[in-house]
């Protein structure tokens, strides 16, 4: 069986300026969703706060929920039916119940939230999970979090740069002066995110100046990735927790995976015909791991959709990110990162 | 051939060694191996982050210090314009001495007995001389250490007297100490447990005022306004009495030796029964023998549990609690006191409890996905590939097979974004079959002989799949140096899945592809 004829010639090349469009489009949405949501909406695990995950023995509605815990004086809270749904669980019997209170403030909500629910609803209550940040902690779990995207990216494109351009040194020395850039900065008690895009444009334009070509192809693809993947979550009012970053850091590597994989075809037609133009080698190289690109994109759709369906409620949003970073990360390292190699065509006749 | 007998030991190496580490988990018993680990998110437990307010430490080592210099000063006869506790800039002691005659005193009894404290600020004007005295900041800091140090050891104590099975307590940073206690069944109680400071005092009640005519904040110096609550267990009405108490304690837990449940024979109730050490039954004996017929208030953590008169001298240092307990709370009072206060307060600044039954749930669920997910690739990769699909599979099965041996074997945790780790590498896993098949069939196509396709498919994806996979190692790396307990768990496999993948796809469906082409010299390739 074969999807993919070998003898198949696609010019994506020739498409890459409309790609180039949508792919702005989709990241202006992102951003323009993201701005106007203030940010990505943060779980407690980011936020601070409790969440409470209930389970009543009948199913109850979630209008008499609502009054009934704020008749035991717990206002303010957010009350939503589990996603994804446990196997054999009955509609309406599973909630959970998040409230903005932690540390002291929780512990009484903790305290009484069985008995008072029990009480109140006549019904048998049981407290499957509980779950209490301090504001202290998420703020702590947000740094952490961006921390650990910026270094795997700069990790990845120091690997990459040394394995495609053997240019190690160039590229150890830059990231040793970006990481410690980060560093010093952050003695200065910069606010983490705002420090994290600096490195990120400060890097993108070391990259340009320096030609370290394919790494620029792959952090912007990764870029594009993460940005988008994070403005659909924000589209459709997801929240960021910390199995989602580990869903980012996952795209991150999957997409790469892909990008590489194009561009050590590329590599290797150019060496093998050097007469044909890059565009042409490109366009090449992606035809000849289509079949790859798209193989793989499926079968790992095939079991993140069956976590998505199946995996139960916890799992449910980290498999959807995961879906939309595999649909992405195929489009980016086809559409975005093998393109932006032709970036430096203007500037050099040798490139 | 030789290259093949080099893959096959490794082969037969790895898939020994595999099923090794992972029969204690199938078939437990078989040998004395530990099972693979459960994460508190699928077995059930309790995660806590708590804080050590050691600042408090320091505050009430200052305390003391003032305390015991009032007292001094009085013994000495050295006489002062003041000795006052001041907060701002620091925790301090303001001095003021009026004559050179008693500055010169003070400062002999500071070389003698006070070396730890150190003039903060100085200044003299009319011959007033007024002094600030502190802790150095070495010393506040080795307080603070000490307080966190204290901290681990008495929680740990109490953990282990409240019996939870293999408990996870360990510091975390500077003043966090994390703890785990898998499968706890009564969360609210191991909190009160762990977080209660249990720090004991006997005070002497101050009866020459009534209480209930002093407002909180207006108590006269040297004394204070604490409560005893009690709940009438027929009425079920909570009832608030007032005392005022000497604010210095004539006595504290430090000198406890023992506490124990024991049961009132008249009532039936439980109490908790107390005793000291020969220094504090001497201090008791002392207290008792000094104040008879006055009211003694035994007080813990700021609440007034009783305040019974004092009879007789009791000379043995012997004393007891009551407070009308349930059992749970005779013995959870019991454990505390006999591991001992926390010597600053301890705030919970995270906690993350999984019942048992969400765990099982997640397990459950978790194991359908990946069977439905599995079953899902192993039939396409036969339809798209035919034979050679099959290969692809065998690999598959090695594959988590290998992930599952190696959480065993590093004694991993395995946690629900783990589970989906695993899930993840069965998709990934696969690629590294599919970049090798899709070569080959390049070369087929190009009209190469099998034998020679299969070599030259090989050789050129083997590259690629390293660079491939390094990549996702990469991220799974920093994943596992930034993540806590359940995403470690996700990182962790995550990285088994790649290791793992890149042996399957290069040695053994390698060998197996050599096996059929050299050493069964078949001449066509299903793929």
């Amino acid at each position: 069986m074969q999807f993919i004829k070998s003898n198949v010639n696609i010019d994506f090349i020739g498409k890459r300026k409309a790609a180039f469009y949508l792919s702005l489009a989709m990241i202006v949405v992102s951003i323009v969703s993201l701005v106007a949501n203030k940010g990505p909406r943060y779980g407690i695990d980011f936020s601070g706060g409790s969440e409470v995950k209930v389970g009543f023995s009948e199913p109850m509605e979630a209008k008499v929920l609502r009054s009934t815990l704020k008749e035991i004086g717990v206002a303010n809270a957010t009350i939503q039916e589990e996603m994804g749904g446990e196997l054999g669980a009955v509609k309406g019997t599973r909630y959970l119940i998040r409230t903005d209170q932690a540390e002291e403030g929780a512990k009484e909500f903790f305290a009484k939230i069985k008995t008072d629910l029990q009480n109140a609803t006549g019904s048998t209550v049981e407290i499957r999970a509980f779950d209490m940040v301090g504001p202290q902690v998420g703020q702590d779990l947000q740094e952490q979090a961006l921390m650990a995207m910026f270094f795997a990216l700069l990790f990845i494109t120091i690997y990459i740069s040394g394995r495609f351009e053997l240019k190690w040194m160039l590229s150890g020395v830059m990231a040793g002066a970006l990481a410690g850039a980060v560093y010093a900065l952050s003695i200065f008690n910069v606010s983490i995110p705002f420090l994290i895009v600096a490195a990120l444009l400060v890097a993108l334009v070391l990259f340009w100046v320096l030609e370290l070509k394919y790494a620029m192809g792959a952090i912007v693809a990764l870029i594009h990735d993460v940005t988008i993947t994070v403005g659909i979550f924000s589209i459709f009012d997801k929240e960021f927790t910390l199995p989602i970053i580990a869903a980012l850091l996952t795209i991150i590597g999957y997409s790469l995976n892909d990008t590489i994989i194009v561009f050590d075809r590329i590599r290797e037609n150019l060496r093998k015909h050097h007469r044909l133009s890059l565009a042409r080698t490109i366009n090449r190289s992606i035809n000849e791991t289509l079949s790859r690109t798209l193989l793989t994109s499926l079968t790992t759709l095939a079991v993140v959709l069956a976590l998505f369906t199946l995996g139960g409620g916890i799992i449910h949003d980290f498999a959807f990110a995961l879906i939309v970073g595999v649909l992405i990360g195929t489009y980016s390292s086809v559409f975005v990162a093998s393109p932006i190699l032709l970036s430096w065509q203007g500037k050099s006749k040798t490139a | 051939m030789k290259v093949i007998s080099w893959r096959l030991i490794s082969i037969i190496g790895i898939l020994v060694v595999s099923v090794l580490y992972i029969l204690p988990t199938l078939r437990p018993g078989v040998w004395p191996y530990k099972k693979i680990n459960l994460g508190l998110d699928l077995q059930g437990g309790m995660h806590l982050v708590l804080e050590v307010e050691v600042d408090k430490a320091v505050e009430s080592t200052v305390d003391r210090l003032y305390h015991e210099m009032r007292t001094r000063l009085k013994q000495e006869g050295i006489r002062h314009g003041g000795l006052e506790r001041v907060k701002t800039p620091a925790e301090a002691l303001a001095v003021q001495l009026s004559t050179e005659d008693q500055l010169e005193k003070f400062n002999t009894l500071l070389d003698k007995e006070y070396a730890d404290l150190a003039i903060l600020d100085k200044s003299e004007s009319g011959g007033q001389t007024a002094l600030v005295l502190g802790l150095r900041n070495e010393d506040a800091d080795h307080i603070k250490r000490l307080a966190v140090d204290q901290a681990l050891e008495t929680i740990r104590n109490r953990i282990d007297e409240f019996g939870v099975s293999e408990p996870d307590i360990r510091r975390q940073g500077d003043r966090r100490i994390l703890i785990q206690l898998p499968g706890i069944k009564d969360p609210q109680r191991a909190k009160d447990l762990i977080g209660r400071t249990a720090l004991l005092e006997f005070k002497l009640v101050d009866e020459s005022r009534d209480p209930a005519k002093i407002s909180k904040g207006g108590e006269p110096p040297g004394t204070q306004l604490l409560h005893e609550v009690r709940t009438d267990p027929s009425t079920n009405r909570t009832i608030k009495t007032p005392y005022l108490l000497k604010k210095r304690a004539a006595l504290t837990g430090a000198y406890l030796t023992d506490a124990r449940v024991m049961i009132d024979n008249r009532y039936n109730e439980p109490y908790v029964s107390l005793e000291f050490d020969k220094k504090g039954a001497k201090i008791f004996a002392k207290v008792t023998r000094e104040h008879k017929k006055e009211r003694l208030a035994i007080v813990l953590d700021n609440n007034v549990y009783s305040a019974p008169v004092i009879q007789d001298e009791i000379p043995n240092g012997q004393a007891q609690i009551t407070g009308n307990f349930s059992m749970d709370e005779a013995r959870d009072l019991a454990i505390v006191l006999r591991a001992g206060a926390l010597p600053a307060p301890v705030k919970i600044l995270e906690e993350r409890t999984v019942g048992p039954s969400l765990g099982a749930d997640s397990i459950k669920a978790g194991r359908l996905s990946m069977m439905v997910g599995g079953l899902v690739v192993v039939i396409f990769m036969v339809i798209y590939y035919n034979f050679a699909g099959i290969i692809a599979d065998i690999a598959l099965a090695m594959n988590i097979l290998i992930v599952a041996a190696g959480l065993a074997m590093f004694q991993a945790t395995l946690t629900l974004p783990g589970i989906a780790g695993i899930i993840l590498t069965i998709g990934l896993a696969v690629d590294a079959n599919v970049l090798v098949f899709e070569r080959i069939r390049e070369e087929l196509s190009r009209g190469k002989p099998p034998r020679a396709a299969v070599e030259a498919g090989y050789a050129r994806s083997a590259l690629t799949i390293l660079d491939a996979n390094v990549t996702t190692l990469i991220a799974a790396v920093v994943l596992f140096q930034f993540g806590t307990g359940p995403i470690k768990g996700f990182a962790v496999t995550l990285s088994l899945g790649v290791l793992a993948s890149l042996f399957t796809a290069l040695i053994l469906s390698r060998s197996i592809f050599d096996y059929l082409l050299i050493t069964r010299k078949q001449t066509r390739l299903s793929i």
